[in-house]
């Protein structure tokens, strides 16, 4: 029932931007500086309004267009038409270490440098593309979709020159170029260009605020709280319940004769209007089982909203827990990427059963990877070359860029990158989504397309 | 060496009877005529417990007159029991359950069952006293607190465990306006995780609330100035010579000692301030965060600052002085002080007997604080919407519920409340606890403190003969029995009936009569009597 917010192993200053990050997401509360020079994350100037959506079932927090009636914003998603192709990016939050989820557990460097992190040989199931490398066994759940064919693993994506900050390399993954201060998302100019004035469901976050990547210029973008609606649960179940409501009702319509029993009138008996009119709203089941957690739950329902036809261009979500791991890594991790696996597991499996696979792409990524010698507690600190997955029934399932290996590290001792964040992105924009990434992402002709979409 | 056959059984650790502290009555406190007409609280003497050094202030006013002394010897009303000697300007209504029940929610988190009635016995000035002046530190009893697998808090630590380790304080203190106290200094001096690079300087100054909320305001807001937490949430730390910042300034004026609009301080006031609070600094490294908090001669501005008018080489214990002994403070800290306790403010006639209160005893909290506590407006008046930390632990301390989840930390935060997060520096808006958000979090707040007591209703052991009376004298007897308005339970006892006329089959009589506990349960839970303080 309740979420893990524990951050043992992370480095509080980290750990207190993210949530500064998230608040300044909300709009309008704007960003206090953290770290001289820390970019402002984008989509920090949008307003926010609420928006309660019928036609959708959903209670949304809508950016942007502040401009436009709320009242238009139902008639837009009632005709926007359901869009063909969906992309899911899922956000490991803090630098995951992609020496273990891709480990070259069998290198006597790597043994060196992780006496105490390494995986032993063996201990996950194999990699088949690389034999230097296994997958964590956490990762299990991505490995067997990566046997389907069904998983491209980017072993060490990045970009030259990386910077070690959290917040200005996730800022460079967000906007999709290495610059400070662009106040729209890569995929937010996307949704800019593509989207419609009046359908905030186009941009999704399923966190709560609005991921930064894909906050837009123009167009509406949102951000929902819980795929679940707005409920009142309770140790009460049907036909005894209604009558409870009804009492519920009646406590907030008697007369008040003070000012705070006005407040609690008031709220009550609003309270109740609201549970009435969302009656019903995210009641949604689903063909497959998913793991019990919030993040499968948060899956589990955006399949089901997919399936109900709801106008979705592009989905953002977090992975469980957080990764920067610079104490006690090990724990955390495991139990972590063990989630967020499975969750895309069930994701996938739910998403074949409705035959809706072959329109959703999900992007796992993360702003950096860890530092290959593990630290003096039990930890690692920020590096450079992360991990990247791109994962569906149409991803092509082909490595891009090969291991680097750890005999040559880095002027900082870090892994070197083999392939580059932006070459992912343009591929996904021309070859999934079907717009030219020349108009979406700055000095988009330089980079290598690697393919990502079967053919 | 023998091999047992079977796992071993821990012992079961025995159940600790929650003792009850006698609640300590204060021998020396007395209301005597000051002579000219008025009455004066002697026990401010500080002669409860030392002989107070020489020079050491008296408390309120000049020492008695022989003749008041003599006064004073004269014996109380026969009505009123003999340590419930009320001043003629405080409250002289009853003193019953209501009135103890009113005084325990505000100047804490509500009573544990049989407090209230413990209260009442002690009479209105030995009531309030005896939340005043605890006495020795406090003491927490019941199990400790725990997180969602089984562990001890980690509060510096991990996410949210701050507020969890609080939020257990409030429920098992046995001084619980010392925590309510600095649940208003924290909302006062309102500092938050945001700006602060460790969470235990967070809980530090909280701790700092505690130790000095009863005394002297210009001491805990010379405490407060240079706190590590706060040295860095207003920039103190960033303040120096030649390149003074004033952000620090200008809040301790308008929101800490003096008000904004009020004519007190001119934007060259708070420049010369900043000045004088220059020379604060601390070290920095990825490891320990901000530490090493230090005056630092070398940046202090030593030159001379004309604050209020006053022109000195102002340092930053002067700045803080000035502030509070401007003609507009005394004013500005009894009606602040007045409003955690009292939602409308005072008439200018109280409000000018709690200045002279504030000022004649040198400027001492805890006079004008019992003041408030015994006064006609605080059990006369209309009451006042809980904050959201106050409704969960006053319903854990009804139910007897230790802090087991870690679910209140985001609930709490839901219904707006997340400790060590205010939303800015002016604090909380104690207007604006209830809509439909936060409004629903209160109900699921309900909806996880009874998950432990509410009756599970499939599994067949619910009585299937209890009646609608039957029904509702047990959800109000598990919620500690607080009173409930007549109109309130008319509508349970309602809502109990209308529950039982959808029995039909023979297998619902126990599961709908279950459920039927459930929502009376929840219901009273988020009803304005449980909401409302």
């Amino acid at each position: 029932m309740s979420p893990s917010h524990r951050h043992h192993a992370c480095c509080d200053g980290y750990t207190r931007s993210q949530l500064l990050r998230s608040a300044a997401a909300e709009a309008g509360k704007g960003l206090p500086a953290i770290e001289p020079g820390m970019p402002e994350p984008a989509g920090t100037g949008l307003s926010r309004r609420r928006f309660l959506s019928r036609s959708a079932g959903l209670a949304l927090a809508v950016y942007g267009a502040s401009k436009i009636p709320l009242s238009a914003f139902e008639t837009g998603i009632a005709q926007a038409a359901p869009t063909d192709k969906i992309l899911v990016s899922v956000f490991f939050d803090g630098g995951i270490d992609s020496l273990n989820v891709l480990a070259p557990a069998g290198d006597t460097r790597y043994q060196q440098l992780r006496p105490n992190l390494k995986l032993a040989p063996g201990s996950g199931p194999a990699f088949s593309e690389d034999p230097s490398l296994q997958w964590h066994p956490a990762a299990s759940a991505l490995a067997t979709l990566h046997g389907e064919g069904k998983v491209s693993a980017f072993p060490a994506i990045g970009y030259d020159h990386p910077d070690q900050s959290h917040f200005t390399s996730r800022h460079y993954y967000e906007i999709g170029e290495l610059q400070v201060g662009y106040r729209t998302g890569w995929l937010g100019r996307y949704l800019d260009a593509v989207g419609d004035s009046e359908n905030p469901l186009q941009g999704l976050s399923l966190d709560g605020s609005l991921s930064p990547m894909i906050a837009t210029a123009e167009k509406p973008v949102a951000a929902i709280d819980s795929v679940d609606g707005y409920d009142l649960w309770s140790h009460v179940d049907s036909p005894v319940q209604t009558e409870m409501f009804n009492s519920f009702a009646k406590l907030g319509s008697l007369p008040a004769d003070s000012p705070a029993m006005g407040q609690v009138r008031r709220a009550t008996s609003q309270t109740d209007k609201l549970r009435q009119d969302l009656d019903g709203v995210g009641d949604f089941s689903s063909p497959v089982e998913y793991p019990d957690n919030r993040f499968a739950h948060k899956l589990a329902g955006l399949a089901a909203y997919i399936a109900f036809g709801l106008p979705m261009r592009v989905v953002t979500v977090r992975a469980p827990g957080g990764y920067d791991t610079h104490a006690d890594q090990a724990g955390d991790l495991d139990e972590n990427l063990r989630e967020t696996c499975e969750g895309i597991l069930a994701f996938q499996r739910d998403l074949e059963a409705r035959g809706l696979a072959d329109r959703v792409m999900v992007e796992m990524w993360s702003e950096f990877g860890r530092r290959p010698e593990e630290n003096g507690s039990l930890g690692t600190d920020h590096g450079a070359a992360g991990c990247a997955f791109v994962i569906g029934s149409q991803a092509k399932g082909q490595m891009v860029g090969e291991f680097p290996g750890l005999t040559k590290l880095d002027e900082d001792d870090n892994l070197r990158v083999t392939s580059d964040f932006r070459g992912m992105y343009c591929s996904l924009l021309e070859q999934w989504l079907g717009f030219d990434a020349e108009a979406i992402i700055p000095g988009a002709a330089g980079f290598v397309r690697p393919t990502l979409v079967k053919p | 060496m023998t091999i047992p056959q079977e796992k071993p059984v821990a012992a079961r650790p025995k159940t600790r009877r929650r003792k009850r502290r006698r609640v300590w009555k204060d021998k020396h406190f007395r209301w005597v005529p000051d002579g000219q007409g008025d009455w004066k609280v002697e026990a401010y003497l500080f002669r409860h417990r030392h002989k107070p050094k020489a020079g050491h202030s008296r408390g309120p006013g000049k020492k008695p007159a022989r003749q008041a002394q003599a006064a004073a010897a004269t014996p109380a009303p026969a009505s009123a029991p003999p340590f419930d000697q009320r001043p003629p300007d405080a409250y002289q209504g009853s003193f019953g359950t209501t009135q103890a029940v009113r005084l325990l929610h505000r100047a804490g988190f509500g009573p544990v069952p049989g407090q209230a009635e413990q209260l009442v016995s002690l009479g209105l000035v030995g009531a309030v006293q005896s939340l005043t002046r605890p006495g020795g530190t406090a003491h927490l009893s019941g199990p400790a607190p725990r997180d969602d697998d089984g562990n001890p808090l980690a509060p510096g630590d991990a996410w949210g465990h701050d507020h969890l380790w609080w939020l257990d304080r409030m429920v098992r203190t046995d001084q619980p306006l010392v925590e309510r106290m600095a649940l208003v200094f924290h909302d006062w001096f309102a500092t938050s995780n945001a700006n602060v690079s460790k969470t235990q300087q967070m809980i530090d100054q909280s701790n700092l609330f505690r130790a000095r909320c009863f005394g002297s305001f210009l001491d805990l807001f010379k405490a407060v100035t240079v706190d590590p937490a706060m040295l860095q949430w207003l920039n103190g730390n960033e303040n120096r010579k030649g390149s003074p910042n004033e952000n620090y300034a200008r809040e301790m004026m308008e929101l800490f000692s003096l008000g904004a609009d009020r004519g007190a301080y001119s934007e060259e006031d708070i420049r010369e301030a900043a000045r004088a609070l220059t020379g604060w600094r601390n070290d920095w490294s990825s490891e320990l965060g901000a530490y090493n908090f230090r005056f630092d001669p070398k940046r202090h501005d030593t030159g001379n600052k004309t604050v209020f008018g006053n022109t000195g080489a102002w340092g930053w214990e002067d700045a803080c002085r000035l502030c509070v002994e401007h003609p507009l403070h005394p004013s500005f800290f009894v009606e602040k002080l007045w409003s955690y306790f009292i939602p409308a403010p005072p008439s200018a006639a109280v409000r000018d007997q709690l200045t002279a209160t504030y000022a004649g005893s040198g400027r001492q909290i805890l006079p004008v604080l019992e003041a408030i506590l015994t006064s006609p407006e605080f059990y006369e008046g209309p009451p006042m919407v809980k904050p959201p930390v106050v409704h969960l632990a006053s319903m854990l301390r009804a139910l007897g519920r230790p802090i087991d989840t870690e679910a209140w930390i985001y609930i709490c935060d839901m219904a707006g409340q997340q400790l060590f997060w205010p939303p800015n520096v002016s604090g909380w808006d104690d207007d604006r606890w209830l809509d439909t958000s936060t409004m629903r979090a209160r109900w699921l707040m309900v909806t996880y403190a009874l998950e432990e007591i509410a009756p599970d209703t499939w599994n067949d052991t619910y009585s299937t003969t209890e009646t609608p009376d039957e029904a509702l004298a047990k959800a109000i007897a598990s919620w500690g029995s607080p009173a409930l308005r007549d109109e309130h339970r008319a509508e349970l006892l309602d809502l109990a009936k209308r529950s039982e006329k959808l029995i039909v089959a023979n297998w619902q009589k126990g599961p709908y009569r279950a459920m039927r506990q459930n929502a009376l349960l929840q219901l009273i839970g988020v009803s304005p009597d449980l909401i409302l303080q």
